[in-house]
């Protein structure tokens, strides 16, 4: 089973590192948004089964030629009074690290999830004291703030979408429509378990810099599938505008901001909502991207590319579990 | 029939809307009197009570100690709580982002720029 446990081990360090710095830095997934999602889980799924099959594979090596007699002699030596002799200090250790770590991936998962719910419905009843019924649109409510501000709040039937109205205030009826069906593209399409799974990744594994950037990634590849929905309604440069309008939070025929050079310094970012101070460059890279996208469009990844892409993906969730029953097989 | 949810909305609608504090009694006959009540209906003072309680906890209203019967205000204005709820959508802190997906995220000073820019030119 030794060589189980390498190849195992060699492809959790793959999926840990080289695999989504490579991802990250190409630019193809903004061809095929929703492929490289697919590639995004099958990497965080592939890299956690495969860094915990390593360690299990290795740590029960010394009990048994495959992975189920091994099992079976290990849970024997658990119940009954077998002696562990034939396990050394690094095989224990191996077996608890690996059951240690899977604990804590499902667990952050949870409480991941136990937390957002709070959050959530925190949000929600605030919102349902502060916000009122949008006058023509099911499932939206809009709030009484200056800031132009969109976003979700996910929560099954409950679902709702939520404007300011300094954003009604900017906006005409189409991009409202743009904003509105963006949003609403995010609850149908589920994002917010996109967004959990991967939060969840990134409190999981802290230390381990590429979770960082998956979420990243993953969080900029909602908005183009959302955008790519959105312009199924609305037109492109509705969307581009409703997008730039919000995101600079100014009119463009506001002349101080427009054409005097000297304004360029005078300007007050809180007046705008343009909180950069707290991580906001990650969105700001992010909203630059959707923008050049949608403004110099490519064509979509070939079939071929996004079939071979996928295939890349599932032979990522195929491959660790079946290099865990593979010496089974071959023995 | 009204929800908790429409019944907390209204005590705070008339809350905010009111100075001076409230009892529930008075609280009551003013929700019986609102026009169009999104209510709509007579309640009995320990309804209103339970709500005010919920709110308490909530830490949305507050009542005055040493006054009998007791006598309720909102904690801050409403326009408060709505800037703390916009912050909270606003501000990016990495245990929030799985919360809420904003239309345009945050947008820092040089990218607002070039936003302008391009509705400008086009």
């Amino acid at each position: 089973m030794f060589w189980a446990s390498y190849l195992l081990a060699a492809l959790a360090i793959i999926l840990a590192w080289p695999a989504p710095i490579a991802l990250s830095r190409a630019s193809w997934p903004a061809r095929a948004p929703f492929t490289a999602m697919v590639l995004w889980q099958s990497i965080a799924l592939g890299g956690g089964l495969s860094m915990i099959g390593a360690m299990l594979v290795w740590g029960l090596e010394p009990l048994g030629d495959n992975l189920v007699s091994a099992s079976a002699g290990f849970l024997r030596i658990l119940v009954s009074d077998e002696p562990a002799a034939s396990l050394g200090v690094v095989h224990v250790f191996a077996i608890s690290a690996a059951t240690l770590l899977f604990g804590h991936l499902v667990s952050t998962l949870i409480l991941t999830f136990i937390r957002i719910r709070r959050q959530r419905s925190r949000h929600r009843d605030m919102l349902t004291l502060l916000s009122s019924p949008a006058a023509d649109q099911p499932a939206t409510l809009v709030i009484s703030h200056p800031v132009p501000v969109a976003y979700c709040l996910p929560g099954g039937a409950r679902s709702v979408t939520v404007m300011s109205d300094g954003l009604m205030d900017l906006l005409t009826r189409a991009e409202l429509d743009a904003v509105l069906t963006h949003e609403s593209a995010h609850l149908h399409q589920r994002h917010h378990l996109l967004l959990w799974a991967f939060a969840a990744w990134r409190s999981a594994l802290p230390w381990l810099p590429t979770s960082l950037l998956a979420q990243r990634a993953v969080s900029e590849l909602i908005e183009m599938l959302a955008d790519d929905e959105a312009l199924r309604h609305v037109d492109e440069p509705t969307l581009v505008r409703a997008i730039a309008i919000v995101g600079s939070g100014a009119l463009p025929d506001q002349p101080d901001t427009l054409n005097d050079p000297l304004a360029e310094d005078a300007g007050a970012p809180a007046a705008r909502g343009t909180t950069d101070v707290t991580g906001g460059t990650a969105d700001a890279r992010s909203t630059a991207h959707r923008l050049q996208r949608l403004l110099t469009p490519l064509p979509p990844l070939s079939r071929v590319q996004q079939g071979l892409a996928l295939s890349v993906a599932g032979l990522l969730l195929i491959v660790p579990p079946a290099l865990l029953v593979a010496p089974e097989l071959i023995g | 029939m009204a929800t908790l949810g429409d019944l907390e909305r209204t005590v705070m609608d008339l809350l905010w809307a009111t100075p001076e504090a409230m009892t529930a009694n008075a609280l009551r006959d003013a929700i019986a009197e609102a026009p169009l009540g999104e209510v709509g209906r007579e309640l009995a003072v320990t309804t209103v009570l339970t709500v005010l309680s919920r709110l308490e906890k909530k830490g949305l209203v507050e009542r005055e100690r040493d006054s009998r019967p007791h006598r309720y205000t909102s904690v801050t204005s409403r326009e408060d709580h709505t800037a703390e709820l916009m912050h909270e959508v606003l501000v990016t802190a990495p245990d929030r982002e799985a919360v809420l997906a904003r239309f345009v995220g945050s947008v820092s000073e040089a990218e607002a720029k070039t936003l302008r820019k391009l509705l400008g030119g086009s």
